[in-house]
């Protein structure tokens, strides 16, 4: 079940990057405007499919030598902590913390929120869940 | 937070630490690393010990549920702390003992610690815990932890056993409390026990119809944890266990709970009559018939377990006879039965525990458990011997070790039950001293046999499969120090007597601090003739005990067989079950699922007259919807009629698309967008299982299966669709949509909606549904790499 597309490897061979590069914007964009954890996590996982469908899984896992079960455990992890954050200081779990005004080196002024650590966690566990069920499926020959 | 509650939970947190603690470590023993819990813990407890003897209870209470008035509220008073030192004191022991019990390299002693440190901490928060509710869940915990520890060696059939019957019989016993938590909820309306009790002291609620019910469920948790006849069965079994968790669950802590519960909620229950009598008869029956059949066994563990049955018999009916000091108003004469119940338990935990160790160091150094193999270990183990002489002495009530001072109090507590004017009492209760005193002759009598059968008589090298030796020091470090206690507390019980003990009854019934005196000498009465009496008798017997062990085949051990009869029935009964409709298609599944929802629905919809149209509020539709919806239909309906799987899957994947478009032209670009990546996910996870789904072409199906499946799907498309109508023509409430315009960047400073409700405002959902994905990848993993592996083994 070789095929040799050349035309679409080359694209994806571009392509791959911009899909990522577009799905941590969407991650980072989340809190003003459509995106968030979710939908840049499976935007992020959508791109390492097309690499997966385009080449093969041998290839994936040398670009991406990580075990996905870990990947999801890391996101699940990161939610629950951000939620315990808000348990140490004697707030209901999972109260959020923001700073609307936060002046950065480079980035300049611009906002910081533990949601989007929380959010982070989901990124990582939408990537992982949606990597580990595609490459299980697929090394089972 | 307070400290108190993070004692509750450190060892839970601490568990967090083992699987790192034991990788990064191989060669230090894992053991080592846990061990300063229970050292640091009992510390603690101990820095409280004068809050607590000046009835100073400690209350430290966070909200968890307050809706259902559930908090986590914990409490450390007398009694609490009477528990909480024997929790951590010996489980510090028992961690030092098990150090040198498991082997680091032979044993999984990774999940051993974890399952223990579980086991600790539920065990903390069942005692410390002031709320049933959260009792209840750290009481269940126990039931696990248990059954995870009974289990260790799990791949002995034994032990399996013994670990679903524990398990099966706790949480039936864990279910009935549940039962009974709620039902005195309902009559009190709090679970906080310590409301409860201030409640009764106010109103009677003896009169309550549920009153009964609600005790009797309870008692049935209290009595199945603490393996009250006819309850028992399980603790025999429990033995499975390794040697340090039978000393610390089976026989110091665990079993105990049940106990704890009973102290802890008489004050609410022993008002009534039915109360002292259910406890101190299932008290005084478990005595007799554990104290009776321990005399057979030939393990020694069993023996020790049968022993465990009979004195907690022992100390529920000490209970059972205290509450009647409640119940008559008569505080003076039942005291010191709560009293000895208190100083038993103290007392049974530390010549028990030190047994229970001793018994391990026999069947580590010899290789064997059993009486008939064993025998002249006493010059060769000499330290064990020791250890194995006084808490056997102590348990069996012989001067001056402290059994012989709690079974003294036992007996005296015993005779005062003539004076109940109950049921006849004054003439039926002296049969509760003279069952009492057969069963601590009995007791005797194994006692004895424990120690004299295995240490002395003749050496038989040929029977045992390792050459013994005397216990490495690690090893007899914890039993040395639990006998030393048993000697201690015996010559100067007034170390015991107002600090702890006194605070514990104190905090039963309330009232003052009682100022208890424990003495070796009380002048010739009743209960020392008693003792004399015992002794006297139970050396007779035990010196002619091959003559008499024929009286066992008179009494079949039935209960165990109604157990595995009961087990074995229902699993018959419902693997027919669950086979009759778990036909393993999935067609049927669907097939059940969406009649379900059909028949529920529809009913419903038409019992309530909920259809309405109201078409007020409709929007106008454009050319946009026209058309996508004629795809929509379209490409549903050709796969229908597809003939390729191909086909069949890229028009699904059209279907989707098309979805997608939808939310585009309502202005939902958060959903447009989830839409059109999962479709394309998924499409491309179809694509790859693809090339696995057999090859063969559609099976040509019979009209009626086609009919059948036609009727369904029509029949459930039309459900939905007249829901959908329906719900958008009601509108019973003001749409929440506004409440996050207001609030979605006042209170958590985001602009887009749909993202903070998810991660803010709905955040729990979310952590939820992460975590529920997460669990179906773990399935999906597990399951297609097992079956690789079950193919891998099969090529082999």
């Amino acid at each position: 079940m070789k095929i040799n597309n050349l035309v679409l490897q080359t694209i994806t061979k571009v392509i791959v990057f911009l899909i990522l590069l577009y799905a941590v914007d969407l991650f980072f964009a989340g809190h003003y405007t459509p995106g968030g954890g979710f939908i840049g996590g499976l935007m992020a996982s959508g791109a390492i499919v097309l690499l997966l469908i385009v080449y093969d899984i041998k290839l994936v896992k040398k670009i991406f030598p990580v075990n996905f079960i870990y990947v999801t455990a890391i996101g699940l992890l990161i939610s629950t902590l951000t939620g315990m954050i808000a348990v140490l200081s004697n707030k209901p779990f999972l109260t959020h913390f923001f700073n609307k005004h936060v002046h950065l080196p480079i980035l300049g002024e611009t906002s910081l929120h533990t949601a989007a650590l929380f959010d982070l966690g989901v990124f990582l566990v939408v990537v992982g869940v949606t990597m580990t069920i595609i490459q299980t499926i697929g090394e089972d020959d | 937070m307070s400290i108190l509650h993070w004692v509750v939970l450190s060892p839970f947190l601490y568990t967090l630490l083992i699987p790192i603690a034991y990788k990064l470590m191989k060669r230090v023993h894992t053991g080592w690393f846990v061990l300063p819990l229970p050292i640091l813990l009992f510390i603690y407890f101990c820095s409280n010990i004068g809050a607590t003897s000046n009835l100073q209870a400690k209350t430290e209470s966070i909200s968890w549920i307050p809706s259902l008035g559930i908090d986590f509220s914990v409490k450390l008073d007398g009694l609490g702390m009477l528990f909480s030192l024997l929790i951590s004191g010996i489980g510090a022991l028992v961690m030092l003992y098990s150090i040198y019990y498991l082997d680091k390299n032979k044993e999984k002693i990774n999940q051993f610690y974890v399952y223990l440190l579980l086991f600790m901490g539920a065990m903390l928060g069942v005692v410390l815990s002031d709320n049933l509710i959260v009792l209840y869940m750290f009481w269940e915990i126990t039931s696990i932890s248990s059954f995870l520890l009974i289990g260790f060696w799990n791949n002995r059939s034994n032990s399996r056993y013994g670990a679903i019957k524990s398990m099966v019989i706790t949480v039936f016993g864990g279910l009935s409390l549940l039962a009974g938590i709620i039902l005195l909820n309902i009559m009190t309306g709090s679970f906080n026990i310590s409301e409860i009790i201030t409640f009764v002291q106010q109103e009677s609620i003896i009169s309550h119809p549920l009153f009964l019910l609600g005790m009797i469920c309870i008692l049935l948790g209290a009595f199945t944890k603490s393996a009250q006849f006819p309850f028992h069965i399980w603790l025999p079994d429990a033995m499975e266990a390794p040697t340090p968790v039978s000393s610390y669950l089976h026989s110091a802590t665990m079993v105990k709970a049940g106990i704890y519960l009973v102290a802890r909620l008489s004050p609410v229950f022993a008002v009534s009559g039915y109360w002292l009598w259910i406890v101190s008869l299932v008290g005084i029956i478990t005595l007799l018939y554990g104290s009776f059949f321990a005399v057979k066994q030939v393990d020694l563990k069993g023996l020790l377990a049968y022993s465990t049955i009979s004195q907690l018999g022992m100390i529920m009916s000490l209970l059972g006879i205290g509450a009647a000091g409640v119940h008559y108003n008569n505080e003076s004469v039942y005291y010191i039965a709560t009293a000895a119940a208190v100083f038993h338990l103290v007392n049974h935990a530390t010549f028990k525990g030190s047994l229970f160790m001793m018994v391990g160091i026999v069947d580590h150094e010899t290789g064997t458990r059993d009486i008939r193999r064993l025998g002249g270990l006493m010059k060769i183990m000499p330290i064990t011997f020791a250890i194995a002489l006084i808490g056997s002495l102590s348990m069996a009530g012989i001067p001056p070790f402290n059994g012989f001072l709690s079974k003294e109090m036992f007996f005296a507590s015993m005779l005062n039950i003539r004076d109940f004017n109950m049921f006849h009492l004054d003439s039926w209760g002296v049969l509760l001293p003279i069952i009492a005193w057969i069963g601590s002759i009995f007791t005797f009598v194994y006692s004895m046999i424990l120690v004299f059968k295995t240490f002395t008589g003749k050496y038989q090298p040929e029977k045992l499969s390792t050459k013994p030796h005397e216990a490495p020091m690690g090893m007899l470090i914890s039993p040395i120090l639990l006998v030393s206690l048993v000697v201690i507390f015996g010559l100067f019980p007034g170390l015991l007597s107002n600090t702890i003990l006194s605070p514990a009854i104190s905090s039963i019934y309330g009232g003052g601090v009682y100022d208890l005196h424990i003495y070796h000498w009380h002048g010739f009465e009743p209960e020392l003739f008693m003792t004399i009496g015992v002794i006297v008798v139970g050396t007779i017997l035990y010196l002619t005990v091959r003559k008499w062990t024929g009286v066992y085949q008179a009494f079949p051990v039935i209960w165990n067989s109604i157990y595995n009869w009961l087990f074995g029935e229902t699993e018959n009964l419902f693997n027919k079950l669950t086979n009759r409709y778990m036909t393993g298609s999935l067609r049927t599944y669907l097939l059940y699922i969406f009649s379900f929802f059909v028949l529920i629905l529809s009913y419903t919809l038409f019992a309530k007259d909920a259809f309405t149209i109201n078409t007020a509020r409709l929007a106008p539709i454009g050319g946009y919807e026209v058309v996508l919806s004629l795809v929509l239909v379209i490409s549903t309906i050709s796969i229908l009629f597809s003939k390729s799987r191909l086909t069949s899957i890229i028009l699904l994947g059209a279907v989707g698309y098309t979805v997608s478009l939808f939310y585009v032209v309502f202005r939902a670009p958060d959903l447009a967008l989830t839409q059109l990546v999962i479709e394309t996910v998924s499409v491309a996870l179809f694509l790859l299982c693809f090339y696995h789904l057999p090859r063969n072409a559609r099976k040509k199906e019979s009209i009626p299966f086609k009919l059948s499946n036609a009727v369904i799907s029509v029949l459930v498309g039309l459900v939905v669709m007249l829901i959908a109508i329906a719900s958008y023509s009601t509108k019973l409430f003001e749409s929440i949509s506004q409440y996050y315009v207001d609030n979605t960047y006042v209170k958590a400073a985001g602009e887009n909606m749909v993202n903070v409700i998810l991660v803010d405002f709905r955040g729990f959902d979310t952590l939820f549904e992460i975590a529920v994905l997460s669990i179906a990848a773990i399935g999906i993993y597990s399951m297609i790499t097992l079956r690789m592996g079950g193919k891998k083994n099969e090529n082999k």
